[in-house]
């Protein structure tokens, strides 16, 4: 079967600045994808020129088996695409920017009208139908371009930071939404630096830094791989925390120390905790949790995925 | 390139009603002003008809050119960079010429709607006596185009608004004085007449002068009309390229 997305050595630069530096990722139809990377990892860079809106720099890309340089209009047709920042048309209303959009693809008014009704109603925007798209909150503008984005009954659908910037009830209304479309067998591909995120939704995913991938897998394998099942999260009163870290030394498998909590990662996080009392220490707050994609990343680059 | 257009008039359509009030009564102002007001100080007319029957053919074609002009400068820059239309539009099969295209046709629609509206007043005021009026109409979508295209072109490529404001300032303005709408240019010394010759605005005066006023030209009707056509292909070429590098597409 031809890849949904095949890219070899995909770089692009800006001026001197290399936005994304030698990217390989292959993606199969059906699956869903993520990119995973602080802000300024080149996730956007690179959805942009998965998206045909962007020449590469450098490297090999090919989208629906087409060159996304000779063959845009034929990939774009078969897109769904849900840029970073909403770019919804804002004097007209909701309906509206549907049909309008719709038009764009050389789907007839009448389907147009029919397919905008459906999505309204997936995107639970149906009341909203004849209203402007200005005053919408931000939960609801993005789900209007979530429905924009699958008005051409796309093969591949694109969605940069689909949840930043919403409250955590929006938030969750979108990966249920998004969540239906993974189990009808859409491709997504997605980009996001909320690691739960990613957990959600992504069969498999790359983590980004610094324009290049630094690991891939899917979210249980990459927290199998590069990190412990548990990790303890210590809290000391902020002047001692420095010399406590030395203390830790051969309790579970390491210790990563941010400015205000130690990591201790050990599989059996109670045992390390026990541990850690037993050696006469006293932590002012302690948390045993799970680990998490957040973990993974701090363990390949040394710096947290929000700041 | 008309699923394009039919946003712009799905989108004007939901805010028109200033635009066409404006239409008629700025044309109605502007008639009573100069035409009525300053005409009743020039004696016997000019080049042998009243003043008003003078003015109204350069006004029309200065409408022209200010509609133009309002729909290719702050409307394109918006698209681009606020509202973002022009992004979003590039994400769906639609091509640069598409997206350019559509816009500029919104453009040269409303450049009929405003002329016929002046035109309507013109014969209101008995400024048109000649049916032969109507010929404004084509001119004036041939000066929409000549004006509009390279200013696509231009404001997709400025990166701040302050550069459409000296656009208005240092081309439009002495380009509206100097274009004969007011007096004729051989009342001006060669240097200034060179504006007039240059710029797009004069020749669709003196073409729309003709059909009005039923005489002859101070230049070959072909040649004005393809010194304007000259203006429009370039423009539309050099905008079409514009597009094509903002967008990456
Ligand atoms: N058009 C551009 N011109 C110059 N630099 C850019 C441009 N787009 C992105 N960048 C830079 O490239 C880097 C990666 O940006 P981006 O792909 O948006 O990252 P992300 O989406 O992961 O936050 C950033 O440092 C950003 O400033
Ligand atoms: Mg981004």
């Amino acid at each position: 079967m031809t890849p949904m997305i095949e890219a070899a050595g995909l770089v692009k630069r800006f001026g001197d600045f290399t936005a994304v530096d030698g990217i390989d990722v292959t993606v199969q139809p059906g699956e869903s994808f993520g990119f995973l990377g602080p802000n300024g990892a080149g996730k956007s860079s690179t959805m942009r020129m998965i998206g045909c809106v962007s020449p590469p720099t450098d490297g090999l890309l090919r989208i629906l088996g087409m060159d996304p340089v000779r063959q845009g209009p034929a990939i774009r047709a078969r897109l769904g695409v849900c840029p970073q920042l909403d770019n919804l048309a804002p004097d007209l209303t909701v309906l509206q920017n549907l049909t309008t959009y719709a038009r764009y693809f050389g789907i007839p008014r009448r389907e147009a009208r029919r397919r905008a009704t459906e999505l309204l109603e997936f995107v639970q925007l149906s009341e909203r139908s004849g209203a402007e798209v200005e005053p919408l909150s931000g939960g609801m503008k993005r789900r209007l371009t979530i429905a924009r984005a699958l008005i051409n009954e796309p093969d591949l659908v694109l969605l940069d930071e689909p949840t930043t910037g919403l409250d955590p009830q929006a938030r969750h209304l979108v990966w249920e939404r998004l969540f239906r479309l993974k189990q009808r067998g859409v491709t997504l591909v997605l980009t996001t630096h909320y690691m739960d995120e990613a957990e959600q939704l992504c069969d498999r995913l790359v983590v980004m830094d610094a324009g290049k991938i630094v690991a891939e897998g899917s979210p249980r394998a990459l927290i199998e791989r590069y990190s412990t099942r548990e990790v303890v999260e210590l809290r000391f009163q902020a002047e001692s925390q420095s010399g406590f870290a030395a203390k830790l030394e051969g309790i579970g498998e390491r210790t990563e120390e941010l400015p205000d909590r130690i990591l201790l990662y050990a599989s059996d996080g109670d045992a390390a905790l026990t541990e850690v009392h037993a050696r006469g220490l006293s932590p002012s707050g302690a948390l045993i949790r799970r680990s998490s994609l957040e973990d993974v990343f701090l363990h390949l680059t040394g710096r947290t995925l929000v700041d | 390139m008309i699923a394009a257009l039919e946003f712009h008039l799905i989108d004007f359509s939901r805010n028109w009603r200033g635009t066409v009030f404006g239409s008629f009564v700025v044309p109605l102002l502007t008639m009573l002003g100069f035409g009525v007001g300053v005409g009743g100080y020039v004696q016997g007319g000019v080049d042998g008809v009243s003043y008003l029957e003078f003015l109204v053919p350069g006004l029309l074609a200065s409408t022209a050119l200010q509609i133009a002009l309002g729909e290719s400068t702050w409307p394109v820059m918006a698209n681009m960079e606020w509202i973002k239309l022009y992004p979003a539009q590039a994400a769906t099969p639609l091509r640069p010429v598409d997206i350019v295209g559509g816009h500029l046709l919104f453009a040269l629609l409303r450049v009929i709607g405003g002329s016929s509206a002046f035109l309507v007043v013109g014969v209101l005021f008995g400024a048109l006596p000649s049916a032969w009026a109507l010929a404004c109409l084509p001119i004036a979508v041939l000066l929409g185009l000549a004006v509009a295209a390279p200013v696509f072109a231009y404001s997709i490529a400025v990166p701040t608004e302050v550069y459409l404001s000296l656009l208005m300032r240092f081309a439009v303005i002495p380009m509206t004085l100097f274009s004969g709408v007011f007096f004729p240019i051989e009342t001006m010394p060669v240097v200034l007449r060179w504006v007039a010759y240059v710029t797009p605005l004069w020749h669709a005066v003196d073409l729309c002068r003709t059909v009005t006023l039923g005489r002859a030209p101070d230049w070959a009707v072909a040649g004005h009309l393809l010194y304007l056509a000259l203006w429009a292909v370039a423009g539309i070429t050099l905008a079409v390229r514009g597009f094509h590098r903002r967008l990456g597409v």
